[in-house]
């Protein structure tokens, strides 16, 4: 690696990192939604619209997560609000 | 009873065929009686690979449908003893194959066969399903770029919910990663996802890496798995990988940049 890469590869981070970052959000969200029950995804849509009738967000701001301990269930609901 | 083994992979061209082409000719090699099935209905391509494709006669389908013996059907590999090759057939009607047909198919070839290595065609949807039904273990193969390995994560859903193993609540279908196609060049000037970078997204043990090899492409002109060209990298990768495949513990190799030989060691004709 010469001195310019050196001082380049600071300010930008490498392309692969970026496919690695991008990887490992992509496959949690994948993974949650196989293990989840089918009615993850159509219930996901309907809060969205609830928020959305008060605040203007994005499909992605919503982020939902149901987490099965022994005794019981958890839905983990995180909205991101525009400030 | 025989081990079987999908090499699988989701996305497309990955390296599936050429995989299932050096893994089953490797454990053939090490004297396992082994065969290898083409999945891959309407698209059959390991038998140009294996170099058998003037011998195909009957194929899996014909098997399936009772017009032909499963030794009618297997194909004899010249150049080991204990290798046979099932072909896939050409037929467009991609129903043709039966989960009652392919499972009375394995349970015959079980009563013979130490391994069945069964080429997966692409994708996630019936076929490649197919292929993986019955497997005891799995050879996800992935190229280090981001779609293949987004498709590998989603063959390891399908293993976990979709396979006999998974329905039948067995023990879980054993999965291997094998990185294929690996430019440690590239990866060193941070172009391509590293070996470590894939192994921490799909988090399945490291069954080896093949680096991007010229021999590929010219094992596959001949109908020679790579495997039997024991000079080149890609090759020895391979070797590798059946004998990790086998429980043996063997150091990776061509991870890193190979260094350039100098003028001298080149001029006497080092390689
Ligand atoms: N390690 C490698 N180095 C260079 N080329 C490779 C390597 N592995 C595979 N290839 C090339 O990639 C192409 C696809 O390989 P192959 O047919 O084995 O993939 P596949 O996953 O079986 O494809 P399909 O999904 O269509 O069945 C071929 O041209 C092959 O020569
Ligand atoms: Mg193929």
């Amino acid at each position: 690696m010469g001195i310019f890469d050196y001082f380049r590869s600071k300010k930008e981070p490498s392309s692969a990192s970026v496919a690695k970052e991008r990887l490992q959000i992509i496959v949690a969200h994948e993974r949650g939604k196989r293990s989840g029950p089918s009615y993850l995804p159509q219930m996901q849509q309907e809060i969205v619209a609830v928020i959305r009738k008060y605040v203007e967000i994005d499909e992605d701001q919503v982020q939902i997560q149901l987490d099965n301990n022994d005794e019981c269930s958890v839905l983990e609901l995180n909205v991101t609000l525009p400030d | 009873m025989a081990k079987i083994i999908v090499v699988t992979s989701g996305k497309g061209g990955v390296g599936k065929t050429t995989t299932s082409a050096a893994i089953s000719t490797g454990l053939a090699q090490r004297g396992h009686k082994t065969v290898v099935i083409d999945f891959d209905v309407g698209l059959r391509n390991l038998d140009l690979i294996m170099g058998c494709e003037r011998r195909v006669v009957y194929d899996f389908v014909n098997v399936i449908n009772g017009e032909a013996t499963l030794n009618q059907a297997l194909i004899k590999d010249k150049r080991n003893e204990t290798l046979y090759i099932l072909p896939a057939s050409q037929t467009r009607d991609k129903d043709a194959l039966t989960t009652e047909g392919v499972e009375k198919v394995l349970n015959e070839l079980s009563e013979e066969f130490d391994y069945i290595i069964c080429d997966s065609p692409a994708g996630i949807e019936k076929g490649a399903q197919m292929a993986l039904y019955f497997a005891d273990a799995a050879i996800v193969t992935t190229n280090p770029e981001v779609s293949s390995v987004r498709d590998s994560d989603r063959i390891l859903g399908i293993l976990q919910s979709k396979s006999r193993r998974a329905e039948q609540g067995l023990a879980p279908v054993e999965e291997y990663l094998l990185l294929t196609r690996y430019n440690p060049e590239r990866v060193e000037a941070g172009e391509m996802l590293g070996v470590k970078d894939v192994e921490d997204i799909l988090a399945i043990p490291l069954l080896g890496v093949i680096p991007e090899s010229e021999a590929v492409l010219k094992a596959s002109n001949q109908g020679v798995p790579v495997i039997l060209d024991n000079e080149s990298d890609a090759g020895q990768a391979y070797d590798d990988a059946v004998s990790r495949l086998l429980g043996d513990q063997v150091e990776h190799r061509f991870l890193e940049v190979q260094k350039k030989k100098g003028f001298l060691s080149r001029f006497l004709g080092g390689k």
